[in-house]
């Protein structure tokens, strides 16, 4: 087994406050494999966040530790490998994007690590093909849609040839059409560049993507494991201000009425099954 | 019903006269009647964002009428002021727009406009703040203080202090945690009950349409192909795809339990009716 990319011990995290500190991390101790595509599931001040900006060291930890592929955030000499290692793309695409032309923008990281020329023009066909906007590389990004703004700011990102990507919510301000196109990069760039990818969400249908899930609640993490398993604790999910995706919410709903259903249908065609068997069988009531 | 909002024959044609020249709308006949809620789908692009801004006079149109309670709202100035307080627009993240140095100041913005009484602004800023959930205590911060979903919630209580009897609400929840979701939605329907306003919504959620308004108007392509309620319109599944919007989950799974060859109602958008779809067949069967 590799040694984990991101790795987490006993993570605390305060802002500070007039009266007393806010405890936004409160323990937390996490280990992402390298390769891995995880996604991070929590409420609005979960402390998901604030968690995702320490694995680049924009937040360094009030207490506990942050390691990048061994790397202690707090050693301010590690901060350019770790830099390298994390790329980080947020919620808003026009707050990331710099340059008037999309190869240009997608240019600014590797220029900013001292890449050679030829090696940026390299790079950056590379990533924008990637992301399926190589045929827009000379276009002005802000006459393109979100999802394709999105797409080059992942781009701008890979072209600094990270190990591990971290995206806050990167679809929260999408529509439908670019929520599809991200989401499809990101599983792209996990699985054909082995890129680790992080996710921090609050979408069920996207979390449900990923290999391994991690719901975080009041600065701890309350849930971890494959999202199958993760999504049947319907009521623990509920409680802490969170859902599950329809087709499990319908199936808890049947399970209520005493049917034997399984839970852990995720996609349509799974609970289409499940229904069909039900109804095919006519499940007597357990 | 009684219409409160009506557009006539509206285009809109954007640069007009130029290369950049651009139909967002055309020959659009929309409707949304007294006390109604109703949704408004349509993809990035399609006109939706167009169409609402004609509502209350933010834009004018090219050509065609846009008549608030039967009067042209271009027929003269007072017309056109009188929609602007009449018809309340809450845009896509509005807690962009916060600017004063409280919530209670920037809640009190529209009212002040209007020219109302202290008292009278008063009333209504704490009523609107109520409506929305905000406690008093809330009122004499600074909004940049607040949480997101807050901040929010503030920008709407601006709009719903002006006490609009259509209010519109460009994506209320994009962006929200699904307790913020709620909570928004839940604001709008206690104003939409209370003061029986007509709401329009603008989402892209179909799950969240589905439970929530009474009739839907797909805008595409600067037309409106369908209207109706989210039943009828969901039975569209096809075309709706074909534009980039699709359907409910609960409505995909039932189409293709439907295909497999099950005995079932494939009209169902929510899992409430889908809960009550499967017992009701099972009951058929005999099974429970």
């Amino acid at each position: 087994m590799s040694d984990p990319i991101i790795k987490t011990e006993d993570l605390h995290f305060s802002y500070p406050a007039e009266d007393k500190p806010k405890v936004v991390l409160d323990g937390v101790d996490l280990s992402i494999e390298a390769g891995s595509f995880v996604a991070i599931l929590g409420h609005n001040g979960s402390g998901k966040s604030t968690l995702a900006k320490h694995m680049n060291a924009i937040l360094l930890p009030s207490g506990g530790k942050m390691y990048v592929s061994g790397m202690d955030t707090a050693n301010e000499a590690n901060l350019l490998n770790i830099r390298r290692t994390v790329g980080m793309v947020f919620q808003n695409p026009d707050n990331q994007i710099v340059a008037n032309v999309v190869e240009e923008d997608c240019a600014f990281g590797p220029e900013n690590l001292g890449v050679p020329p030829d090696e940026i023009r390299r790079r950056v066909d590379q990533a924008l093909k990637s992301v399926g906007m190589y045929e827009y590389r000379e276009h002005a990004p802000h006459l393109l849609s979100g999802g394709q703004k999105q797409r080059i700011a992942i781009a701008g990102v890979l072209a600094m040839r990270p190990r591990c990507v971290v995206l806050d919510e990167p679809t929260a301000m999408l529509d439908p059409i670019g929520r599809k196109e991200v989401m499809e990069t990101i599983q792209k760039l996990n699985a054909e560049n082995g890129v680790t990818v992080i996710l921090i969400t609050h979408h069920m249908d996207e979390a449900a993507q990923a290999g391994r899930l991690v719901v975080m609640s009041k600065g701890t993490i309350i849930a971890d494991g494959p999202p199958r398993e993760v999504f049947q604790h319907v009521e623990e999910l509920r409680a802490v201000g969170l859902t599950v995706p329809e087709t499990v919410s319908l199936l808890w709903e049947l399970r209520q009425e005493g049917l034997d259903v399984p839970l852990d249908a995720l996609s349509d065609e799974e609970c289409t099954q499940v229904l069909f068997h039900l109804l095919k069988a006519g499940t007597p009531a357990v | 019903m009684e219409p409160i909002i009506q557009t006539e024959k509206l285009c809109h044609i954007y640069s007009s006269g130029t290369p950049f020249q651009h139909a967002a709308l055309t020959d659009v006949d929309f409707t949304a009647y007294k006390g109604e809620y109703l949704g408004i789908i349509g993809h990035t692009g399609s006109g939706k964002s167009t169409l609402i801004q004609h509502l209350n006079g933010l834009l004018k149109p090219t050509s065609g009428r846009v008549l608030v309670d039967g009067r042209d709202i271009w027929e003269s100035k007072e017309a056109t002021r009188k929609a602007r307080f009449q018809v309340g627009l809450v845009f896509q993240y509005p807690e962009y727009q916060l600017f004063e140095e409280t919530v209670y100041k920037d809640i009190s913005f529209g009212p002040k406009n209007m020219k109302l009484d202290e008292k009278e602004i008063d009333r209504r800023v704490r009523e609107a703040a109520a409506f929305v959930g905000l406690p008093d205590s809330v009122l004499e911060v600074s909004p940049f203080e607040l949480s997101g979903g807050q901040k929010r919630r503030v920008a709407i209580a601006g709009v719903i202090a002006m006490e609009p009897s259509v209010l519109i609400l460009d994506e209320p929840t994009a962006g929200l945690d699904p307790v913020g979701v709620e909570q928004i939605l839940g604001n709008i329907r206690d104003y939409h009950e209370a003061k029986n306003a007509t709401i329009l919504i603008v989402s892209h959620s179909m799950e969240e349409m589905a439970r929530t308004v009474d009739r839907l108007v797909v805008i595409n392509d600067g037309r409106i192909p369908f209207q109706g309620t989210p039943r009828e319109v969901f039975t569209h599944g096809e075309e709706l795809e074909a534009m980039g919007l699709g359907v409910p989950q609960m409505t995909r799974v039932f189409h293709r339990l439907k295909a497999m060859g099950a005995d079932i109602d494939p009209s169902v958008y929510t899992i409430e009716q889908a809960r009550e779809s499967i017992l009701a067949a099972l009951r058929r069967k005999g099974a429970v």
